[in-house]
């Protein structure tokens, strides 16, 4: 077993809000020189830009998790991985499916193109993709179990677009993979506050919009080797996979103390 | 006034949580956000949203909020109904926007 830093909160140049310089390329140059071991590619509502990240990572012994930040109805971010790209494809499908028709304005809310390794536009999503799907929190996390997929609330103690701000909590019977945390969270206060968070696996990541914020929270897992199914267990604190340490701008907290 | 009183008056659609038909109201509350709703809704309010999360009844019923309504033809998902059901806490619904139900029920809870 060996120990992983994971970021996977990573946007690219396909989300209308992340920076155009967030280009493949720079991702992985800017992963590895951050000294991540495996990132995850999370743009809202759309999966189109992993591939070719996940191939260019491939070539550089980096790993990178494939997903999407979804919005649901309700307005709340969750961030979905998937184990393999028939699973990503039939997810797409499924965004494709349940995206609101609300045609994007670049001008106003940013460019929504994806990229191949030199940078070439492959692609511009017509639809803006920062806009709530039409399915519930409930609907979408079965969907992604019935692919086996990764189910996380995403900055869950923000003001906004969280599920504390949209929901309230975390109902009980929504099965998530692990819940993240923002840079910002105080945990102990957070922790007293929203006592149900002591039972769910957390993670911290970077939400990246920009290069420079690669990798300035991420988490570190045990794994026995840097793989999605690795990933899944040690959010699951299986056979001895589990999360080590949440490393929040700097700022190192065992996960022992965060368990507490 | 009872929550009756404003199905009749409003012409509200009742979908489920019929036994707290009779609870009391003495005012209103308009908000989308549970967090907002949790921190600052008051007891024997109605509430007005367009949520249809099940978790709308579980901070109805902490908040002990004598209904929620369900503006511009929202209906409450089946968990919420079954939820709504079991803590008698009316989910009612109307077609209107929030604007002009929450003027209307304003009106009526100032004149009575």
């Amino acid at each position: 077993m060996k120990n992983y830093r994971v970021d996977l909160h990573i946007h690219t140049v396909l989300s209308p809000c992340a920076s155009l310089h967030m280009s493949p390329d720079v991702i992985i140059q800017r992963a590895l020189e951050q000294k991540l071991d495996i990132i995850g590619i999370a743009d809202h509502n759309s999966t189109k830009q992993c591939e070719v990240i996940s191939e260019m990572g491939k070539e550089v012994g980096l790993t990178v998790l494939c997903g999407a930040e979804i919005n649901t109805k309700e307005e709340v971010h969750c961030l979905t991985f998937f184990g393999n790209m028939d699973k990503l494809k039939e997810f797409q499908r499924y965004l494709d499916v349940h995206l609101p028709v609300v045609k994007n304005k670049p001008d106003l809310f940013g460019d929504q193109v994806w990229v191949d390794k030199e940078n070439n536009i492959l692609g511009e999503e017509q639809r803006l993709l920062i806009v709530g799907l039409d399915v519930s929190i409930d609907e979408v996390s079965e969907k992604v179990a019935e692919l086996e997929g990764l189910f996380i609330p995403a900055h869950v103690d923000k003001p906004s677009n969280s599920i504390i701000s949209q929901l309230g909590f975390l109902p009980d019977y929504l099965t998530v993979s692990g819940v993240e945390l923002s840079a910002n969270v105080n945990i102990g206060e957070f922790e007293s506050k929203h006592p149900w968070i002591k039972d769910s696996t957390k993670l911290v990541n970077s939400d990246a919009h920009m290069p420079e914020q690669i990798g300035s929270s991420y988490t570190v897992m045990q794994l026995q080797e840097p793989t999605f199914d690795e990933v899944k267990m040690a959010l699951k604190n299986e056979t001895g996979r589990h999360v080590i340490r949440l490393s929040i701008k700097g700022e190192s907290f065992d996960s022992w103390i965060i368990k507490s | 006034m009872k929550v009756c009183d404003l199905v009749d008056k409003l012409d509200l659609k009742v979908f489920c949580g019929q036994q707290g038909i009779n609870r009391l109201v003495d005012g209103a509350y308009v908000s989308d956000l549970l967090s907002d709703v949790m921190g600052n809704v008051d007891e024997n309010n109605v509430w007005i949203t367009l949520q249809t999360h099940k978790n709308i009844v579980a901070i109805a019923s902490l908040k002990e909020v004598a209904a929620i309504i369900l503006v511009k033809g929202h209906e409450p998902e089946q968990a919420a109904l079954e939820q709504s059901n079991t803590e008698g806490i009316p989910i009612l619904g109307t077609k209107l926007e929030t604007f002009e139900i929450a003027g209307r029920l304003y009106a009526l809870l100032n004149e009575s």
